[in-house]
């Protein structure tokens, strides 16, 4: 074999604390290496160019880079090394910035650690086999979780570019968050104005199907050949008659049940449309409360219906759908305040949550958009937030900033003026972050024009007196202790993840973060991929989000699915395990262990049970190689002989000098 | 029977007289045996530990040791003060290094092997809520009571480590077991002022008074406390607040285990309410009589 090394001074990333022409000498000693050299940079044109041109000089059948991280240019020089006519597995990288240059600063010890991970590179390359991806075919339809604005835009954003779209979503109607809220910011436009368009493109859109009262019960197969199963629930009504005529709606005597659209401000009648915009509207029974369901007797609603479409005997239903391409768009839920024990765990009626606080600010909320506070229905003067429940705060586990509470919690003293002009509000705050455009004007807006007192520090308790409220807080600034008598205090709460989300990233093999939400490919570079081929992820899955930047995820993930599915055949990836069925003793050990389930059992001509992979559901990651117990199962490209090598290379076994 | 080590404290020998007499009684009458630590010394209280962390922790350490040489591994005490810094020493010698040099001060060497609880703690946990019913002969009925428990009592929760630290309910669980009428009372984990009683009085007055305007927010016909300095600053201050802040309040101030003792029937002269500054006679009174058989 003959095998030229190129050692990579990333400017002075790797040459200011290595010797890299010493390392290329170093090099030039390795066994089958027949070229050796120094660049300044390997991955630019000029560097991709000399290690072409190297490769048809001298004849080279592998070629090692020691540069950065391969998750930075593996793909670069494996290309770069296929356009010099070698297949693209020839080819080795040793990382000597990110695991030599930025960690140690003596150049001695720098330069021997990059010349052995080198050796490590050129002894396995000197065992790597040219590799040949296989091409398939790609179902030509898409799959969409969650029907909140960013499942909306994606959705919308497929089926315009002529991809067939399912869109599932868990509640009654489509809108999520977005539609339980007043106005937006930073432009206080009417938030169903702004969504609602959109909503009734949906439903209208002809290449798309919509199943909402609905959850995805199992995901299987792969990259542009999903089989899903999708689990429409129950509504009791069918839905093909209703025409949403909400007659049924109002005739229900049962009012139990809190209204989860109103943020359980009040009730709502077993039989429901939750708001005068859902799509699609579409009455739904809830079967927790409806007389009939739990205790045999009413079936009001079946007989003022004027179409008869009440059907108290419906059972869910199972339907498979076949997609090349998945976008999750299963969006947050808000902190569970109730862990605050300070702000009353809930003994206190007049403090709400934020969202709460938008449903009485909107023209369809329970208020019919005048605010009044919960225990007594009196209209608040002095409203206090609170920022930060559930956000930057280690002792409730949630250390991370939620984003958007900065902002929704301006516009709400902003409306708050705009409903109660002699009303005043106060704003307890940690920091002010309002990064977005027009958003730090918005906030000073608040607070300039619509005088909202914003006080620096968190607040220690809230206790009631008379019929108001007093928050106790540190004002930071001031260095002092506040006390502000609130009448209605309005909790800024922050988003987790939404319940759910981690059983959903089991289905879809998408690795939730340890607070829930799903974890993009790279952070920078591929974020709204994740490590599962094929599927996607828009909004506040992947982490708190605001709404024009859900929207663009939303885009970007379609826009990633439209590239996807235009590509006729797509190739599989072959670094992927292999079964040697001449050892394979078919003891199934590595289908239960294989987490993608890319392993099935098989038989041999002679009907012994032999275990194969499933090539293009692989995912390369190595865990049944060390399951087998008779070493029966390679990962192509790493398999124990070229690690073996590498571990060799780095300490030489002592008795056999040339262990194979 | 349990039985476990005493530590009464200072003020249990003083100025809370009336709390140590109904402790004893109400522990006799429920069972818990209370052995008295052999000479015991002042834990230190406030002062110490503002001065020297070591000295303050040697100072509970001995008490620690006490019991340790009595062959026990549990001790009790009434004060919520006393409970901190016996606590916080064991907490802070769990660290080695802080160990060895308390230990340097001490003639006989603590072990740190004493789990020391409030007298509250012993109740609420150790004995069983329907003995203590089955025992009450003059249940509280008619009577609103506002339970607070002081701010140390039970902060900081990793030290306490009993009920919670925000919103205890060990006490309103046990008033209400003697038929009590608990009223929620929102300041039932601030501060009263404290010691601050001779060097700043008005932080007392003002942080004391916030208490008893919540109380009369509430509707209280009574407060209970479990802690001296806070039954102090409340019941005897309260004559001064009245002056402060231009008040007229009149809550009077038990301990928890005086009215636990009236419950169970106990002899009046072991409960000293007479020692209250506010006349408890009236709170008292509304406590209805028992049906008598017919
Ligand atoms: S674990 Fe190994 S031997 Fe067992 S079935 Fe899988 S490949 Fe075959
Ligand atoms: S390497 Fe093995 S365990 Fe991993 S995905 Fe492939 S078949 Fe499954």
């Amino acid at each position: 074999m003959r095998i030229g090394v190129f050692i990579c001074h990333c400017g002075s990333n790797i040459a200011g604390t290595v010797d890299c022409p010493s390392v290329a000498a170093t090099a030039l000693t390795y066994p089958d290496v027949v070229f050796s050299t120094d660049t300044m940079y390997a991955c630019s044109e000029p560097g991709q160019d000399a290690i072409i041109q190297a490769v048809k000089d001298k004849n080279l059948d592998g070629v090692v880079v020691a540069s950065c991280t391969p998750r930075m240019h593996e793909q670069t020089f494996r290309r770069a090394v296929e356009r010099a006519g070698l297949n693209r597995y020839m080819f080795e990288m040793a990382n000597i910035r990110e695991h030599v240059s930025w960690i140690g600063k003596t150049k001695d010890l720098n330069t021997g650690k990059a010349s052995e991970l080198v050796r490590m590179a050129v002894e396995k390359l000197r065992r790597n086999r040219p590799l040949m991806a296989k091409r398939f075919e790609t179902t030509k339809r898409v799959l969409v979780i969650g029907g909140g604005v960013a499942g909306i835009q994606a959705a919308l954003d497929c089926a315009d570019g002529g991809q067939e779209v399912i869109l599932v979503e868990r509640e009654q109607s489509i809108g999520g968050k977005m539609a339980k809220l007043d106005k937006t910011f930073p432009t206080v436009d009417c938030s169903s104005c702004v969504l609602g368009p959109k909503m009734v493109d949906i439903a209208q859109h002809p290449n798309i199907t919509l199943y909402t009262c609905a959850e995805v019960e199992s995901v299987g197969g792969y990259v542009g050949n999903f089989q899903v199963t999708v689990r429409k629930k129950a509504t009791y009504v069918d839905w093909a008659r209703c025409t949403g005529c909400g007659l049924c709606v109002e005739k229900c005597p049962s009012r139990k049940m809190p209204d989860p659209f109103n943020e359980n401000l009040c009730n709502a009648p077993s039989i429901n449309i939750p708001f005068p915009q859902a799509i699609p509207k579409k009455a739904a029974i809830n079967a927790a409360s409806c007389l009939m369901l739990t205790k045999g007797k009413c079936g009001l609603c079946a007989k003022v219906c004027p179409v008869k479409c009440i059907d108290f005997e419906q059972k869910d239903e199972l339907v498979n759908v076949d997609v090349g391409a998945i976008v999750v768009a299963t969006g947050y839920d808000l902190f569970d305040w109730h862990k605050y024990p300070q702000y009353g765990e809930g003994r206190y009626k007049d403090v709400i949550t934020s969202l709460q606080y938008e449903r009485l600010l909107s023209a369809s909320g329970p208020t019919g958009g005048h605010i009044k506070r919960p225990s007594d229905g009196k209209e608040p003067k002095n409203v206090v937030f609170i920022q930060c429940v559930g956000s930057r705060d280690k002792s409730v586990n949630r250390p991370y900033c939620s984003g958007f509470c900065c902002m929704y919690t301006a516009k709400q003293a902003i409306l708050t003026k705009d409903h109660i002009p002699d009303s005043q509000s106060y704003v307890f705050y940690m920091d002010i972050r309002s990064p977005g455009k027009l958003y730090d004007e918005f906030v000073r807006r608040a607070m300039e024009e619509y005088g909202a007192q914003y006080v620096r520090g968190r607040v220690a308790m809230i206790y009631p007196k008379g019929d108001k409220l007093v928050v106790r807080g540190a004002d930071t600034l001031a260095g002092t202790q506040v006390e502000v008598p609130a009448d209605l205090v309005v909790l800024a709460v922050g988003a987790e993840s939404a319940k759910g989300a981690v059983q959903l990233g089991e289905k879809l093999r998408v690795a939730p973060d340890q607070y829930g939400f799903f974890v993009e490919s790279h952070p920078k570079l591929k974020p709204v991929e994740t490590n599962t081929a094929g599927v996607f992820l828009a909004g506040a899955c992947q982490g708190p989000k605001d709404i024009p930047a859900s929207v663009g995820q939303g885009s970007a993930a379609a826009s990633k699915v439209l590239g996807l599915l235009s590509k006729a055949m797509l190739e599989s990836d072959p670094a992927v395990s292999r079964v040697n069925p001449a050892r394979c003793v078919g003891c199934g050990k590595c289908i239960q262990t294989c987490p993608f389930g890319a392993i099935k059992a098989v038989q041999d001509r002679f009907g012994n049970p032999k275990a194969e992979v499933i090539d293009t559901v692989c995912q390369g990651c190595g865990i049944c190689t060390v399951t087998c117990p008779q070493g029966a199962i390679q990962l192509e490209h790493f398999t124990d002989n070229q690690i073996l090598a590498e571990v060799n290379a780095l300490c030489p076994p002592k008795m056999f000098a040339n262990f194979e | 029977m349990l039985k476990i080590a005493y530590y009464p404290g200072c003020s249990g020998q003083g100025t809370s007289l009336e709390y140590d007499t109904s402790t004893r009684a109400v522990c006799k009458a429920l069972d818990v045996e209370l052995v008295d630590i052999p000479d015991w010394s002042c834990c230190g209280s406030t002062p110490a530990h503002t001065v020297n962390h070591v000295l303050s922790a040697a100072l509970s350490a001995r008490n620690l040791a006490q019991v340790e040489s009595m062959g026990m591994t549990k001790a009790t005490t009434p004060c919520p003060s006393c409970l901190t810094n016996l606590r916080t020493a064991s907490h802070k010698m769990d660290d080695p290094e802080f160990k060895d040099k308390v230990n340097a001060l001490l003639d006989v060497p603590c072990r740190n092997a004493v789990d020391t609880q409030s007298v509250l703690q012993v109740l609420a946990e150790n004995v069983d809520p329907d003995l203590i019913k089955g025992k009450v002969v003059k249940p509280l009925s008619g009577i609103k009571i506002a339970c607070y428990y002081g701010c140390i009592m039970n902060r900081p929760p990793e030290v306490m480590k009993f009920d919670h630290h925000e919103n205890p309910m060990a006490m309103d669980n046990l008033m209400a077991l003697l038929g009590a009428e608990v009223v929620p009372f929102p300041l039932k984990v601030e501060c009263c002022g404290a010691s601050y009683g001779i060097p700043r009085g008005d932080i007392v007055h003002r942080l004391s008074g916030k208490l008893l305007d919540a109380a009369r927010d509430v509707g209280a016909d009574a407060i209970v406390t479990a802690c001296p300095l806070c039954q102090m600053n409340l019941d005897l201050r309260q004559g001064q607040i009245n002056d402060a802040l231009r008040e007229n309040f009149r809550i009077p101030v038990f301990y928890y285990t005086q009215l636990l003792g009236y419950a169970l029937g106990i002899d009046r002269a072991e409960l000293g309410f007479e020692k209250l500054c506010v006349d408890p006679r009236l709170a008292l009174g509304r406590i209805k009589q028992p049906q008598q058989a017919m």
